[in-house]
Parts: C-alpha cells; structure tokens; sequence
C-alpha cells in the first residue's frame, strides 16, 4: 500500500449566513492512493460540494476553513495562491456539474485547450495545437481538428462535458475531482462519460473523486464510497463491502428509497420521512436521528464517532449499527 | 396509426399528433406522428431523453402549445377544435404538475391564495367553500393548512413546494393529470415521498395520469404501462413490467442498459451507447433511432416503422425488433 496522494486531516467548512454561521464541512477525515477512485455520495445540501472546494482552495471567500487537506507532500490550505494556480490545472484537475458554464461562451475550443496546456507545460503553439487535437480524440470526439475552431454554444452537453474532460486532462493530473460530473446529462449520454472517465484515470493511473447523489454512480466504479449527511461522512467502506453490509440507516435508507427497475409497479417506496437538519442550528445528537427508524435515547444526546469495528476499513458513525452480523439487523 | 388494443373508450385519446416549433427559417420537429391512449383510472408513463418531445407532447395534450395537425380527445371531446370558454371550462377536468416546483409558484403569494386561484378562475364565488376545498387538499398532500397557508413559498423545501403544487392541482377535482418531471429536481429521499404521495392521490381522488419522466425506474415505480419516446416519435408502447423485462425496441433495452444500477456487483456494460440523438431539425429519414442503432440496415433509412404489436399488448416501432 503506497502513501496516500491526498489526505483530507479534520477538514471542517464555516460559512456566515444571516442565519448565523452555517456548518458546511463538519469535521471530516478521508484519504485516497494513486490510481484510485473514491465515490462521495450525499443529498443536496449534505457538505460534499463544500468539501471538494475545500480540496481545490476554491471555497468563498468569506468561507472558513479549519484542519489540513496534504496532496502529494503539501498542505493545500497553507499553500500561497501563486503556488495554488500552478497546482490547480496541471496536478489537480476538475470537472464540473454544468458544462455550459465551466467552459467560456465567448472563447473557441481550440483557445481553451490551448491556454490551458500552454500555462502549465512548456510546449509552444503547434505542439500545444497538437497535443489538443490529440486530447479531444482520446476523450471521442470526432473531426477534433474542426472542433478546435467551434465555440461551447456549437457542442451539445454531451460534447461539452467530453470538451471539460479533455481540458482536465490537459496536464496529466494527479487528481481529479468529477463533481456531478453526469447529473446534467441523459442517461445513455451519462454511461458514455463515465465510461470515459474510468478508461482515462485507468490509462493514466490518476486518483479520482466522483461527487454524487446517485448511488448508482459509484456502486460500480469507484473503489471505497463515503457517504456524507449534513456535512459529516456518516459511513465509509471499499464499495463492495459497502453493498454488502452498511452498517449506517441512512445509508440503508438511501438506497432503499431509490426506484428499482425489478420491482414491481405500485410498491409503495420505503421513504425517508422528514428532511435533512438546518445546517445553521446544528443537533446535538445525531443528525440522522430525527429520520432514523433505529434511534433511541441516545441518539440525540451525543454524536457518534465514526469509526471500524468488525472491518477496519469500514467506517460507521452509529449507536446502532445494522446488519453488524451476517443475516441479523441490530 | 394503429389503433391500440384497449377495453373500453380511453379517457384520452391522442391521435396522430404533429408538433413543430419554427426556429428561425428551420422547423423543428418536436411531435412527428404519435397515438396513444390512456385509460381512465390508469396511469401511462411517458420516457425519453432531453428533446424528445415529451414534455411538448404533455403540453400539447392540454393545449398549452397548439397541434399542426392531429387530434387530442379527451373523454370523447377533440380538445383541439375548442377555443376561448369551452377550452377553459375543460382545463378544469386536466390539470398539470412541472419539474422545478419553487418556480412554479409565485414567490410573493401566500400559500392558502395559491392553491385558491384555480378556484376563483374556475368561478367559485363562496369564500368559505374556497377555504373549505384549501383545506381538504392541503391536508390531503401532509400539510397543515393552518401553519401552512398563510406562509410564502421561500419558507419551503422543494419536496413541500411540490406538495403544494400537486395541493393545487387537486383543487378543482381533476379527472387528468400530466405530471411533467415531478420528481426530477427533488432529492432520492424526498423523490420516494413524492412518488408515494402521487400514487396515495391517485387511488383517493380517482385519478387518471400521463406521467412525464426520463428516468425509467421512476417511470415504472407509477406507471401501468409505458411509452418510449425517441426524436418526436413512439418507440414502444406496452404494460410496464413486460416492457422491462422484455424489451422489443433498441432503444428501449439501450435505455434499460445505460442506467446505473446501484449494486456493485452488477458490472456497467462499456459503451452500449454509441453517439448522441440527431437534431430534431433534421431527423434522420426512415426509423429515426436508426444512426445510432446496431440493428439499423438499409430499410431502416428507406421506410418508417410503424407500431406494430409484438407481444400481447405490447407494441414497437421498429422493423428489426428484438426477440
């Protein structure tokens, strides 16, 4: 096992509302090896957006940020921002939800690609042009020569979700952070742009964090899952084990309430009652608890750690864990 | 268009339905040809991707946005032929739920005056009846009328927004409803209330739905049968679970093949989507799935599909269907 690329150390989000301070991160631990890909998982609102900004130094400015987020041997949030610019882009790479307004409106293709190549690798305006048209074939698209002289407005989503691929790609990132990177996608649109990314950070060994609310998403493409809930990673397990046995009822829950293709029309969903906790008037307790069919006393007086217990590497923040055994609910 | 097979006269009857929109000197074809039926007390589920025609096609059903040509019949009456009053006095039996359910209320109305408006449009001049209707469907939908109705839309989730938006359109005792993405903006957990809250006043109110989405597991949570919808036309029309469990169109399998499945084991079939859907401005002659089809050969091009029964009740547009 080889030393994490990056490590996200008790990574906590503040952010002043007229509400009062809202706690966006709370307090959150995870860590990802080259080569790997981590699925985060959560309902809107649930801090993981937050967090991959806390990662990328792109939080609002009067946004508050406590604890170290360590890529490749230095701490991103002690970095100076001449230093963060020549990282973001070359060795730590985004995707965007929307592609329509992470890519320029007003600036054909071929610039955007270029300008990014250029600033972060030395290579001069043919070798850039060319390395462009190769990036563009290798994330399918086709006659890339031509779409170097189109603007976004002339691509359609799918095409311009490929077009933001490639310019992450640009500089052979180390990391990639893909944030919802399918949601604004259809859905034969979506499989082809996954497919694209996992081929691309297989190809060239990257680590990649796909933020999610889709647990369909990661159940068959990331490596390890953390499933975030009002600003905490509630449960965290390699993604197989995770299917297998999840310790945390609202991870339980969230799976439960999605739509199956097996069942049977008219079967009443098993939803989640209720909604999330205001993120300004934090509970004392668990988060979960008001929602969850398994909370007791406790549950609303203290906040569970995450923590192993039966898998070292399966977190759960609960009092009461489910399916700790084999065939038998807690 | 092939009739299809259906045991007593469908509520709503849409038959041979154009839609086009003019888009500069272009024409766009949204709804290119399509016939189906609803029977009442059912629910149809509606599936396509963005620029299908779907949503035009629900919209076009209320005559939202007019026909070129076609007919819309709605408990035997061609809504198309109607204008001014009688169109409005119809509105009242169909009603409609959209995606975003924030925007589709007025941010500076109270809540109780909203779900109201239909009433007053609709003519009921006693107060205290209008009250009384508010109530009922505000409870109805898990609201308490009493908190509820003098609040502003901005104090409520997306998940409550729709509640009151599915509140109003329940106000008037519809007999029809489209719902258009009605769950498409919410969260998956406040996504499964909504479904069940649907479903709940369906069987309450006695309700008829088309049911708009492009999310097929969502689709087929509701619906009693299902309708494929690709570039303006119907792929495959046929009950829910036949139509999942054995898909005749291309389409529809390359559909049920893309979708994510949240289990691990269930590894995701690389590329079994190739390219992207054509411009509805210039459809591909012939079958219009046929660029991207694996199935596709040279009288796909030459020849148009029509909906033909491959199983019973089941019907694909397709010359090469699946067996």
């Amino acid at each position: 096992m080889s030393a994490p690329l990056l490590t996200i150390e008790d990574v906590a989000v503040e952010l002043p509302t007229p509400r009062g301070n809202l706690r966006a991160v709370d307090h959150v631990d995870l860590s990802l090896e080259a080569g790997r890909t981590l699925g985060i998982v959560g309902e809107s609102g649930c801090g993981k957006t937050m967090l991959s900004r806390a990662v990328l130094q792109l939080l609002p400015k009067k946004a508050k940020l406590t604890g170290r987020v360590m890529f490749d041997g230095q701490d991103l949030v002690r970095l100076d921002s001449e230093r963060l610019r020549s990282l973001r882009g070359r060795d730590l790479a985004v995707v965007f939800q929307d592609p329509m307004t992470s890519l320029n409106p007003v600036l054909t293709i071929g610039t955007q690609l270029m300008e990014t190549i250029q600033e972060h690798l030395e290579l001069d305006a043919p070798a850039a042009r060319k390395r462009s048209i190769e990036l563009l074939a290798a994330v399918g698209i086709p006659a890339p020569e031509q779409r170097l002289t189109q603007y976004p407005h002339q691509c359609s989503g799918g095409m311009r979700q490929r077009i933001a691929i490639a310019i992450a790609l640009s500089c052979e990132p180390k990391l990639l952070i893909a944030d919802e990177p399918t949601t604004a996608l259809d859905v034969t649109i979506q499989a082809q742009i996954l497919d694209l990314l996992a081929r691309e950070q297989r190809r060239r060994h990257m680590a990649m964090i796909i933020i999610t609310h889709d647990l369909g998403v990661v159940a068959g493409r990331a490596d390890e899952v953390a499933v975030m809930y009002a600003g905490r990673v509630v449960e965290r397990a390699p993604t197989q084990e995770l299917f297998k046995r999840m310790h945390m009822p609202y991870t339980e829950a969230l799976l439960a309430a999605i739509p199956k293709l097996d069942t049977a029309p008219h079967t009443p969903l098993p939803a989640i009652s209720g909604r999330p906790p205001d993120p300004t008037r934090p509970l004392k307790g668990c988060s979960f608890a008001p929602r969850c069919r398994y909370a007791a006393g406790r549950c609303h007086e203290a906040k569970p750690e995450l923590k192993g217990a039966e898998m070292p590497d399966h977190l759960y923040a609960c009092f009461h864990p489910i399916q700790m055994t084999e065939g038998i609910g807690a | 268009m092939m009739q299809l097979a259906m045991p007593a006269e469908p509520l709503l009857n849409v038959d041979n339905l154009v839609v086009e929109y003019g888009l500069g000197n272009k024409t766009v074809h949204a709804v290119s040809g399509v016939s189906l039926q609803v029977a009442r007390g059912e629910t149809l589920g509606l599936v396509g991707e963005s620029g299908c025609g779907k949503s035009t096609l629900g919209r076009a059903v209320l005559q939202l946005r007019r026909a070129k040509s076609g007919r819309v019949l709605f408990d035997g009456e061609d809504l198309t032929a109607m204008e001014g009053e009688a169109l409005r006095k119809m509105r009242r039996r169909v009603q409609l739920i959209f995606q975003d359910p924030i925007a589709s209320l007025n941010p500076r109305r109270r809540i109780g005056d909203i779900v109201a408006e239909p009433l007053i449009i609709a003519g009921v001049k006693d107060a205290a009846e209008r009250k009384r209707r508010v109530h009922e469907v505000l409870s109805a939908v898990g609201l308490d009328p009493d908190i509820v109705a003098g609040r502003l839309p901005h104090e409520f989730s997306g998940g409550q927004c729709q509640r009151i938006c599915i509140a109003r359109s329940l106000v008037l005792n519809p007999e029809f409803i489209v719902c258009d993405e009605p769950v498409s903006a919410l969260d998956v957990s406040i996504r499964a209330q909504i479904l069940n809250l649907l479903e709940e006043m369906k069987t309450r109110f006695g309700l008829t739905l088309l049911f708009i989405a492009h999310d097929l597991a969502v689709v087929k949570a509701v619906s009693d049968r299902v309708a494929v919808m690709y570039l303006g036309r119907l792929c495959e029309v046929g009950p829910s679970e036949q139509l999942f469990a054995k898909p005749a169109h291309p389409y529809t399998d390359l559909l049920l093949q893309a979708i994510p499945v949240p289990d691990p084991d269930v590894r995701p079939v690389e590329s079994v989507a190739t390219g992207e859907p054509p411009s509805p401005i210039a459809p591909p002659s012939g079958c219009r799935f046929r660029t991207r089809c694996p199935r596709a050969d040279q009288r796909c091009s030459a020849e148009i599909p029509e909906l033909r029964e491959v199983a019973p009740g089941q019907f694909a547009a397709c010359h090469h269907p699946l067996a």
